[in-house]
């Protein structure tokens, strides 16, 4: 499809511009004028219009495609919280920081309030803040208040953070953002990080270790309270990313098991869209003794009812501009209110439900590598049909030319040739069996005609891309 | 429950497909001693009552009050087009590109949206955002010392108070130090900034327009950072880049900026989206994704992420930033508006708010005992000197219905009596009229 700028027409105008009701001023001066005006694109609206919605088109989403993309959690994003999080569209943030100003913002900050506290409860933390404003955003801004924690203690030794080598790349990278350096746990054969080698790793120099559980291979990790426990005894706090809480709400807290810091990613776990790649929202919690290095400002509920902006003079600062993606919020407010808690519950039970349904049909046909109960993801590696020279990838590719998006491959990076399955709560067994049947050919496939998979995708608008060249290139925006 | 669809006879024939007993069966791995010790959540509700639960917040959030605020985030107007276009489902509920075959539209927007920023910015490469304004900063500093090797950036003190406290966040950890210089009245103190910049220095960070308004030629300061091989970095305001020299007119080596103002609702703070473009020969240092154009194997073109051992799935530690997630709709926000107004209506639009500003200049600065601080030029926003204290003026004022500005005191010691007031397009002549009456009215009687 051609771009935007391709359809450009000089002279064609778009939508029209306000009237002016003032008198035309006197022009910047040229020092600080622009030269030249902008070289958008000059387009109709009805031009616009079809571009956009024919390049939707070209996209698989969760309201066209089941859309299994491990580690995700690509449930479907219900409508009625799409308009509950649109009715705050107008309101301004800056007046929650003018003098007197909170009263007039009553409405969202205590939307603000109550999802921290209904998130604390879920996740059995103290407080909670919303600002970070994705997961990554919210890992950085938890392993920023664990250094606070050990700056304020004196404790100036600690330059280490722990990860499992199955850890999300984020952990690692936020870590390092925060200023120290990584130690990486290889996983054990029984598919957690290794107990006997964490304890090795464990010393006085350790600020935290971070963990995801389920873990990225979607298995409850039974040492978890232990590995809590070594931590501590070693000074050390624990980190719980909570990038894998769908397949545990209601059933297990991080905060009752020994987790120091959280964090929640609503985009994935409280149903809001993804939105092509953003925006999230990342709120962390903390347990108690740590509340007061959370970031600044904070909102409080007041005696009388009213909620009020207040700094928090010992936290860490400011990690975002106001109160985190407030919209985003606002959406996972109204997804935990029209579920309540029967129906978060009936989450994890589904999620789960669905994920080993998967595993129990798949696992003829494609090696499993951790062969137990998973919870609400499974992992497969496509080290069968490497033997006759198809890749996750060539399968991934066939599912896309029956309608399917893939699931995750090459993640976690301890299977070689990954799979990774997650179908979230909101797929019905019949879409399931269909996507099915789809893995299954793509196992017969495989053996008989490795070709075809190869060849895949041949419905989409492009086939498979030259992403070397792209490296090569640099196009990254046109002339 | 209407979003679990599995029906009894489907969950029983699931579970013996699994070989479980029951649904609670299957979280037996977990020991009975990890297992919830609370969950005390109300039962759920129906759309009709969840939607007029929220109805009820959102009757409190200020939507009365005319606001002459800004602060980095600024109330424009958005077309019908893209609210309509941004809210077709194969937008909002895909996610990151990862399988380009099936996400063309997707990675074509950003391509187009890495474009616009280009286009805008004066720079030649960015990439496809980031969070939001104050984090863009944040991550420019951090992408000048990787870039320089050095640990020290020169922050303009003009520059937006709230991203300079994210600044100071993100280089604490790393023990990288942040100076900070003084502004010289409402505007950058251009010869205190050159004169702190020293061969140690990786960056120096300005704003365009600054947090007080002023809008000022920074080419001089961007040669001498050069002379001492250090960055200039430019935050923007993009709707001033209508009518404002860009941050590539003016030497830039990075431009960021806070997107909002592109598109995307007041939201009572997010989300939103920042923006991060740069020269070609740091285009590897950049952080978060970036789309790139290739072509398949019958030579067609299209988009993919490309550089991605930048990126912490693939380098971990070792990424240029952790960022995973970005805001990546509020981007196709931003160049849907883009495009909506196009070449002429995007400067058109720049004009206006230029216009407003200056009459507004003239009606407030005309007020009894009020001073226009700003001595040189300014775009949308100017920073008024008044008889009183700001902050107790503007709390009067809300009670009348007008966020009549930002107070500066509590951002900048000193200056107690002066107020930011920002007009853009959607302020009517009227408004701007009842203003001044309204401040003639709090000082004076």
């Amino acid at each position: 499809m051609e771009l935007i700028f391709e359809k450009s027409v000089s002279g064609r105008t778009g939508v029209r511009v306000p009237l002016s009701d003032v008198p035309k001023a006197a022009s910047l001066p040229d020092a600080v004028r622009r030269r030249e005006p902008v070289r958008l694109p000059e387009v109709g609206e009805l031009d616009l219009v079809r571009h956009y919605t024919n390049l939707s088109r070209r996209n698989f989403s969760v309201d066209t495609n089941f859309y299994p993309l491990g580690s995700c959690t690509m449930k479907y994003n219900t409508k009625v919280t799409e308009n509950a999080g649109g009715l705050f569209a107008s309101c301004h943030p800056m007046l929650a920081l003018l003098p007197g100003g909170d009263q007039l913002v009553q409405g969202p900050l205590a939307i603000v309030y109550e999802l921290e506290r209904q998130l604390a409860e879920i996740t059995g933390m103290e407080e909670v803040t919303t600002q970070p404003l994705a997961g990554a955003h919210g890992e950085m801004t938890g392993i920023m208040v664990i250094a606070a924690y050990h700056k304020a203690r004196g404790d100036a030794k600690r330059k280490y953070v722990i990860v499992p080598d199955s850890s999300h790349g984020t952990n690692p990278a936020s870590a390092a953002m925060a200023g120290y350096e990584i130690v990486t746990v290889p996983t054990a054969p029984y598919g957690d990080m290794d107990l006997d080698l964490f304890r090795q790793a464990m010393n006085d120099e350790v600020a935290a270790v971070m963990l995801t559980c389920p873990n990225t291979l979607g298995l409850f990790n039974p040492h978890i309270a232990e590995i809590c426990a070594i931590a501590h005894e070693g000074g050390a706090l624990t980190y719980y990313d909570g990038a894998n809480l769908n397949a545990i709400l209601g059933k297990v807290r991080p905060g009752d098991v020994g987790f120091d810091v959280i964090h929640v990613n609503l985009h994935k776990t409280f149903g809001t869209p993804h939105g092509g790649g953003g925006p999230g929202s990342g709120p962390i919690g903390v347990r108690g003794d740590l509340v007061r290095f959370l970031p600044t400002p904070r909102v409080v509920r007041r005696e009388d009812g009213s909620y009020a902006v207040e700094d928090h003079p010992e936290g860490i600062g400011r990690v975002s501009d106001f109160f985190g993606n407030f919209a985003i919020m606002a959406r996972a407010y109204a997804y935990i209110m029209l579920l309540g808690r029967e129906g978060l519950i009936e989450v994890s039970e589904q999620a789960v439900l669905n994920a080993n349904y998967m595993m129990a049909r798949l696992k003829e046909e494609y090696e499993l590598p951790f062969d137990q109960t998973c919870m609400h993801e499974c992992v497969f590696s496509a080290s069968r049909q490497v033997e006759n020279g198809v890749h996750a990838i060539d399968v991934a590719k066939y599912l896309i030319d029956r309608g399917f998006h893939p699931p995750t491959v090459y993640f976690p990076l301890n299977v070689k040739e990954a799979i990774m399955i997650e179908p979230t709560e909101t797929e019905s067994k019949q879409t399931m069996d269909a996507f099915i049947e789809v893995m299954l050919e793509a196992a017969r496939m495989a053996r008989e005609n490795p070709g075809r998979l190869h060849e895949a995708p041949v419905t989409t608008p492009v086939g498979r891309l030259d992403e070397t060249r792209a490296a090569r290139m640099q196009q990254v925006c046109c002339e | 429950m209407g979003y679990c669809p599995n029906t009894p006879d489907d969950i029983r024939d699931m579970l013996a497909a699994i070989g479980a007993a029951s649904v609670e069966e299957l979280f037996a791995p977990i020991p009975a001693e990890l297992r919830a010790k609370s969950f005390e959540l109300p039962p759920g509700m129906s759309e009709l009552e969840l939607m007029r639960l929220m109805r009820e917040k959102a009757a409190s959030c200020g939507a009365d009050i005319t606001p002459f605020i800004g602060g980095g985030i600024y109330d424009h107007f958005i077309p019908a087009a893209v609210d309509h276009l941004a809210s077709r489902a194969e937008f909002y509920t895909a996610y990151t590109p990862y399988q380009p075959e099936c996400a063309q539209g997707t990675l074509q927007a950003l391509y187009e949206y890495q474009t616009t920023i280009c286009r805008l910015t004066g720079m030649e490469a960015s990439n496809a955002s980031l969070y939001d304004g104050g984090t863009a900063v944040a991550e420019a500093a951090l992408m000048s010392l990787r870039i320089t090797d050095r640990h020290k950036v020169i922050v303009d003190a003009s520059v937006n108070p709230l991203h300079r406290e994210i600044v100071t966040g993100y280089l604490h950890g790393l023990s990288a130090q942040a100076v900070q210089v003084a502004p010289d009245g409402c505007a950058s103190d251009l010869a205190g900034l050159m004169a702190a910049i020293d061969d140690e220095t990786a960056a120096v960070i300005v704003q365009s327009p600054n947090f007080f308004g002023s809008v000022q030629d920074f080419r001089e300061l961007a040669q001498k950072a050069h002379d001492h091989e250090a960055l200039l970095i430019v935050s923007c305001y993009p709707i001033a880049l209508g009518l404002v020299a860009s941050p590539g007119e003016m030497g830039a080596d990075i431009a960021v900026g806070e997107g909002q103002s592109l598109g995307n609702h007041l939201s009572f703070g997010g989300p939103y989206f920042g923006f991060i473009a740069t020269r070609k020969r740091f285009i590897r240092n950049l952080p978060g994704r970036i789309v790139g154009e290739t072509v398949d194997h019958q030579g067609r073109r299209g988009f993919v992420l490309t550089l991605q051992a930048r990126e912490q799935h693939i380098k971990r530690h070792k990424a240029t930033s952790n960022i995973c997630s970005n805001q990546s709709l509020c981007a196709l926000r931003g160049l849907i508006f883009c495009a909506s107004l196009g070449k002429k209506g995007f400067e058109d639009l720049a004009q206006l708010n230029y216009d407003k500003a200056q009459y507004a200049k003239s009606v407030l600065g005309a007020v009894r005992g009020i001073d226009l601080l700003n001595s040189g030029a300014t775009f949308n926003e100017f920073t008024l000197a008044l008889p009183k204290d700001g902050a107790e003026v503007v709390q009067r004022l809300l009670d009348k219905g007008v966020a009549a500005g930002v107070p500066l005191g509590q951002y900048y010691p000193g200056m107690e009596r002066a107020l930011v007031v920002t007009v853009t397009e959607k302020r009517t002549k009227d408004e701007i009229d009842r203003l001044a009456l309204l401040l003639e009215e709090v000082l004076w009687s």
